[in-house]
């Protein structure tokens, strides 16, 4: 069936902030969507509270409302567009839910809207852990013993009846909120209770458990006449037990045999087709068991999700798109593969390669948090390597990851401590990776290894023998190490600064060796089909290969260089507690601009959840970790006319120091400003010049020179190492003891960093601002006042735009430094100024010469393009006087910071100078007599501690 | 375990294309035709298949050998391939209920292989160059003395090979109770295209590949099945006339593969050896009659001719591949036998097209 000409336009329910189990991916679901439909000439209605994301930017849909995901505000939508159908299935558990409580409300009815992608009955079965049970035993598909209790006193019989080890599993709730295994009779209580609690309906599942059972997902997309695909199967290193969404997982399933994969494909069919019939896409879990190879259903999503973003990345198939086009009525046969564009989107891709996900937690923000694994999700990003085998593959997941590892292992911070290496393969934390790794070298037996962490001995042996290799390179050094070793440990994915590692010699020494030997990267394809079929789509990963040796040698590169003008952009990683979706949503525009102006633009990136490695996005996507080596080969085989750092947050701008020594051009601000900005001492002797002031402060490199130098700032004392992300280990002191215990943990953790210590202006009020210089002309793009006083980090803080009680004076003193300071430190592009006002006067606390965290929400809030213009302004291609801007300023607009604190039972919401919050909303006020408003101002001062 | 050094071993292809990579199974040499699977899934079914008879296969799935081999994913007694190209070989596998690695696998069948080869680039090579010839080694490592081996392989065209694995003399399977009796002429026939017809409710005789029509009806059968099998249908006369003695007496006749491409023969419909073949689990093929669309399970490197059966007066399209449009599946106007190029028992691959093994049963029974 051709698509359905009734559907003329679409609301596409967004996934609101970012928490911790939904994130950016359905950012990248949503936009792609939305591009899908109005490729058909359908109008696009979207509502998100989010403003950072692409989705709700006018390149994406036709309206876009800017609301927080309620009834009311969906209402108010159908009341203002005729609309025909609502796609909830883009925007996560979050849309799905909103999408069943207007249609109980009888909304989409009452309005002729007509639910697409999904069938609310299917959703309910799916969510409904005793539905969904009874519904599989009626498709005889094996499912866990278990049966649902809606009281304690059912919960214990029922554990009575199933025994021990089980599992508590609450309906409805998000990433597995509450839900936990429970070994023995003792812990039962306590765990049922949470779990009741936990589910909005008071429901949970009692469950046999399955730990250490293989686990593995598969993808589908369903068209109207019932044509199933199977996009991608992952398999997930970590065995159940540990929630999908922290487990590391593979791309395409390692170690299942036809007959096993094609009976859990029967299944997922049988499953899909049984929850309803609708065309969209769908996630199924499945638990084999190791002995016997039985398969166990565990669950069924029918939207997309984490798992489809990342099968989308790993195979090329853009499966929201797709989705998209299927819930419009066209069937999988009548639309084509977007990578080859000539063959059919009707088919199951092949992968001539591996992607390996990891996981990024980041415990460090919740002191106090249990940091074990387990069926909640904790995580708040990932990484994706992409690699011809599993361990080059792991190795880039890695390297990916950035944290302060070269990849795995050979950097010299391996565990040594039996007792710990132990404890953590059996009670997994974010680290057991590496711990693995770190028990095969310290000689734990495979066996112990294996029956502790209950990983298929597959997986295992990939790491034992990245630690053999290792061992024979150690017998060699720079000279003595043969080609084909060399070469081996390339292909297993080792940078060059682990190999200099192992042979105790510089990284340089390392690369200079391989490429007089000829050991190069080539760049090859993700192009759906295993190289049947010539692909159109420039989507690239690096790897080492063999070529033919018909002289001369030939490696074949498949990513050929243009000869247009090109430019890099570089992401921004994982996305963590600091750095989030705000940054990608700059790259994407960094990149569209200078799309705009003619250049060839190249992406390097490594997160599979994000808009920018989209394919479609840039004209070339290099899915690479954002790490030294890749981009330095990448930019040695592109030769680009230089290098955006500055959309892509702190990891993008600190690879700025290395570019400037490599001699390749930073476009925008100069990499001697970007590092004056961090610098306090040069930064403080400008804003000195400039009559500008700022806290007292000071720089020091030991506890013992922070307690005289307190005496001489007097406390309270802000604390803060120099070149870090969202404030990490930034604290309030105030009084000695304190001061020392806390430089003592920084340089644990930190070891030879300078330590900054500013005096705190008590009470202050905190204002930023954002502009746009061309070295020149400043444009001040917004000016923000923080509802919450100083002292709580700006990302935590609920932020006004424009500012709403601070005087005149002071907007106006705001304004002057801003420019004066854009001016001074030569900033072309973006800069981010924060700022402490007391007693009327405006004092300077940090400038970032870079696309900072609140350039999306002004952006949305003004409606006007300011990373677009910034772009070409760094692009030299226009100067600010040439723009004509035209902010839209109506009342305010309030960023909202979102946490996710409730995933971690144990953790107060207690906030300071370091930033907790995963994601933020927008919400816009007439006045300040708004409700809203006066409610969180007045509680601003309720979660400030230090 | 313990580091082992890797051993050399070469690809050499007809064309003169060289590549180095590392030795897998049986020390040795080996040529065939170069001919690449995408499956990733089922290497086991692949190498024991008996229309790869002769091929060297490359897979292009990143790793081959993970998850060990097993006597039930066996799809002939022995292993069919001549030898194995792939990247990365794993001698460590993850099965508990395998009996033996690939390696040593290979070993027993003195299979020769490489890996550690950019499987990537030789598959782009075939598919821009077409189908050819090559050779393995891992003994004779000087490349002028390869080449001169490989000039031994014979070109697949014109090759006849059913003959030299269908089975030597006629055997039965299946219960004595069956409700249905099948006569299966064996040009190279995978177990479990066996299998599925045994499941339902049939009895086989399977029968060798020269057997006369007049033989195999002595059995008198419900139904006749012309298998899978290697090599080119071209050069096969004698099954094309044993297939035409059949449809004139109009009992039900089912053929996959090989067996399809027999039939068109039979009916005067034209063969034609592809640029590069279909090999591999997710082609996306469309039945004409139904709507409906099946991801199937494809190995052949000959093909039906289009313009022939649409000229033809008996035989009409059934299916066809969504990705270039040939021809998948073909029944004879007066509804009595039908075949299908793909591989509908799919064993490797998706089970989507299963149900044609039911629509035989149907065509049997009503008869």
């Amino acid at each position: 069936m051709p698509r359905n000409q009734n559907i003329k336009s679409v609301l596409i329910i967004g996934s609101g902030p970012i928490v911790i189990g939904q994130a950016c991916e359905f950012d990248y679901a949503g936009s792609q969507a939305a591009r899908s439909l109005r490729e058909e000439g359908i109008e696009v209605t979207l509502i998100n509270s989010n403003p950072a994301t692409i989705m709700t930017d006018s390149v994406t849909a036709d309206n876009i409302y800017l609301r927080p995901l309620e009834k009311k505000y969906i209402k108010e939508i159908l009341e203002k567009h005729k609309i025909d159908a609502v796609l909830p299935t883009m925007g996560g558990q979050t849309a799905l839910n909103l999408a069943i409580e207007c249609e109980k409300a009888g909304l989409w009815k009452k309005y002729g809207v007509q639910i697409i992608g999904v069938d609310i009955k299917a959703i309910e079965t799916t969510e409904d852990r005793e539905k969904f049970r009874l519904k599989m035993l009626e498709l005889n598909v094996n499912v866990c013993k278990g049966a649902t209790a809606t009281s304690f006193l059912e919960g214990k019989e029922i554990a009575q009846q199933i025994g021990f080890p089980l599992v508590i599993r609450p309906s409805f709730t998000l990433g597995g909120t509450g839900g936990g295994f429970v070994n023995d009779a003792s812990k039962f209580d306590q765990a049922l209770n949470a779990g009741l609690h936990a589910s909005p309906i008071h429901e949970v599942l009692v469950e046999q458990s399955i730990m250490g059972w293989k686990e593995y997902e598969l993808e589908l997309l369903r068209d109207n006449l019932g044509n199933v695909i199977i996009i991608c199967s992952i398999e997930n290193f970590d065995p159940m037990g540990i929630h999908t969404g922290d487990s590391i997982t593979v791309a395409p399933a390692m170690t299942l045999p036809d007959t096993v994969y094609q009976q859990m494909r029967d299944l997922a069919i049988k499953m899909m087709n049984g929850i309803g019939q609708f065309a969209g896409g769908c996630n199924v879990q499945f638990a084999v068991n190791p002995v016997d190879d039985t398969i166990v259903g565990i669950e069924i999503n029918p939207r997309v999700s984490r798992s489809s973003a990342l099968a989308s990345k790993a195979t090329g198939y853009p499966i929201a798109k797709i989705a998209a086009k299927l819930a419009i009525g066209y069937n999988l046969d009548e639309l084509n593969n977007a990578i080859t564009k000539t063959t059919s989107a009707y088919f199951e891709p092949a992968l001539d390669y591996v992607i390996v996900k990891i996981p990024r937690w980041n415990f460090d923000k919740f002191k106090g948090a249990d940091r074990h694994l387990g069926l909640q999700m904790k995580s708040v990003g990932e990484v994706m390597g992409i690699g011809r085998n599993f361990q080059e593959a792991l190795q880039k997941a890695c390297q990916s990851l950035e944290i302060k590892r070269n990849g795995l292992g050979a950097d010299g911070r391996e565990v040594t401590n039996q007792e710990v290496l132990l404890d953590s393969l059996a009670n997994p934390s974010w680290n057991r990776l590496f711990h693995i790794y770190d028990a095969f070298k310290l000689g734990i037996p495979f066996k112990t290894i294996q029956n502790l962490t209950k990983i298929d001995k597959w997986f295992l042996h990939q790491i034992e023998e990245l630690i053999l290799l290792e061992k024979e390179i150690r017998k060699h050094d720079l000279d003595s190490l043969p080609s084909s070793l060399l070469f081996e440990a390339k292909q297993k994915g080792y940078a060059d600064r682990q190999i200099a590692h192992l042979l105790e010699c510089y990284e340089s020494e390392v690369y200079k060796k391989r490429n007089d030997l000829g050991i190069k990267r080539v760049y090859k394809c993700v192009d759906t089909c295993a190289a049947e079929f010539e692909a159109k789509t420039p989507y690239y990963y690096s790897t080492f290969v063999d070529g033919s040796h018909t002289s001369p040698l030939h490696l074949e590169n498949e990513s050929f260089v243009s000869d247009r003008k090109k430019v890099v952009v570089l992401g921004s990683g994982p996305n963590r507690i600091g750095q989030g979706i705000e940054f990608d949503y700059s790259c994407v525009h960094g990149v569209l601009a200078a799309r705009e102006c003619g250049y060839e633009t190249i992406m390097i990136n490594c997160n599979p959840e994000t808009v920018s490695t989209d394919f479609d996005i840039s004209d070339k996507l290099y899915f690479e970790p954002v790490f030294w080596e890749h981009i330095y080969d990448i930019i040695q085989h592109e030769k680009p006319e230089g290098v955006i750092v500055q959309l892509g947050g702190q990891t993008a701008l600190k690879i700025a120091e290395k570019l400037h020594r490599y001699g390749i051009k930073i476009i925008g601000t100069s990499y001697e400003a970007l590092d004056l900005a961090e610098d306090r001492g040069s930064f403080s002797t400008l804003l000195k010049e400039n009559n500008i002031p700022y806290p007292k402060f000071g720089v020091i490199e030991s506890a013992e020179q922070a307690v005289e130098l307190s005496r001489e700032l007097g406390f309270p004392l802000l604390v803060r190492p120099s070149y870090v992300l969202g404030g990490q280990s930034m604290k309030i002191v105030i009084n000695e003891k304190e001061l020392e215990s806390h430089v003592v943990d920084i340089l644990r953790d930190i070891p030879d960093n300078k330590i900054l210590l500013d005096h705190f202006l008590e009470r202050a009020v905190e204002a930023e601002a954002d502009a746009i210089c061309d070295g020149e002309d400043v444009y001040i793009i917004g000016v923000m006042e923080h509802i919450e006083p100083a002292g709580i980090h700006s990302g935590d803080s609920y932020a006004v735009l424009p500012t709403f009680d601070l005087s005149e004076n002071v907007v106006r003193q705001i304004e002057e430094h801003t420019k004066k300071i854009a001016l001074a430190l030569r900033t072309v592009g973006l800069i981010n100024i924060q700022f402490a006002i007391k007693d009327e006067v405006v004092y300077v606390i940090e400038a970032n010469p870079r696309a900072s965290r609140t350039v999306p929400f002004i952006c949305k809030a003004y409606e006007e393009p300011y990373v677009n213009y910034a772009t070409k302004v760094m692009l030299g291609e226009k100067k600010v006087k040439d723009f004509t801007f035209n902010p839209k300023k109506h009342g305010y607009a309030i960023k909202i910071p979102v946490f996710s604190f409730n995933k971690f039972p144990n953790v107060n919401k207690e906030l300071g100078p370091e930033m907790k919050s995963t994601g933020e909303a927008i919400y816009f006020i007439e006045d300040l007599q708004d409700d809203f408003f006066v409610q969180v101002y007045g509680e601003r001062n309720l979660y400030l501690s230090r | 375990m313990k580091y082992t050094p890797r051993k050399e071993a070469l690809l050499l292809l007809e064309d003169g294309t060289l590549f180095r990579g590392i030795a897998l199974g049986k020390t040795g040499t080996i040529g065939g035709e170069l001919c690449f699977n995408t499956g990733m899934t089922g290497y086991q079914e692949i190498y024991t298949d008996p229309s790869y008879f002769g091929q060297i296969i490359l897979n292009t799935t990143s790793h081959i050998g993970n998850y060990g081999t097993l006597p039930a994913d066996q799809e002939s007694d022995t292993v069919k391939i001549s030898g194995l190209v792939c990247n990365h070989f794993s001698t460590i596998y993850s099965r508990n209920t395998a009996e033996l690695s690939l390696q040593e696998y290979f070993e027993r069948a003195n299979i020769v292989g490489i890996g550690e080869v950019d499987t990537r680039q030789i598959v782009k090579h075939i598919r821009n160059k077409g189908a050819m010839n090559a050779i393995i080694s891992s003994e004779i490592l000087d490349v002028a003395a390869l080449h001169r081996k490989l000039l031994e392989v014979p070109p697949m065209n014109g090759l006849e090979l059913s003959s030299q694995i269908s089975t030597p003399k006629p055997f039965v399977l299946g219960s004595d109770e069956a409700e249905y009796k099948v006569a299966v002429l064996d040009l190279g026939i995978k177990t479990s295209i066996l299998e599925n017809l045994t499941s339902r409710n049939i009895q086989c005789k399977v029968f060798p590949a020269k057997t006369s029509f007049e033989e195999m009806n002595k059995w008198n059968p419900d139904g006749y099945f012309i298998s899978n099998g290697p090599g080119d249908p071209a050069a096969m006369p004698y099954a094309v006339d044993t297939v035409k003695d059949i449809i004139e007496t109009e009992t039900p006749l089912f053929g996959i593969c090989l067996g399809h491409q027999i039939l068109a023969l039979a009916n005067d419909v034209s063969t034609y050896k592809l640029h590069n073949g279909h090999r591999g689990l997710n082609h996306p093929v469309k039945n004409l009659i139904t709507g409906r669309g099946e991801i199937t399970s494809q190995n052949h490197g000959f093909g039906v001719n289009e313009e022939d059966v649409k000229k033809n007066k008996h035989v009409e399209v059934t299916h066809i591949n969504l990705n270039d449009k040939s021809v998948e599946g073909i029944r004879m106007k007066n509804g009595r036998a039908f075949s299908v190029q793909y591989h509908p028992e799919s064993s490797p691959g998706p089970h989507d097209s299963r149900y044609l093994f039911d629509d035989f049963v149907k065509l049997i029974k009503n008869k």
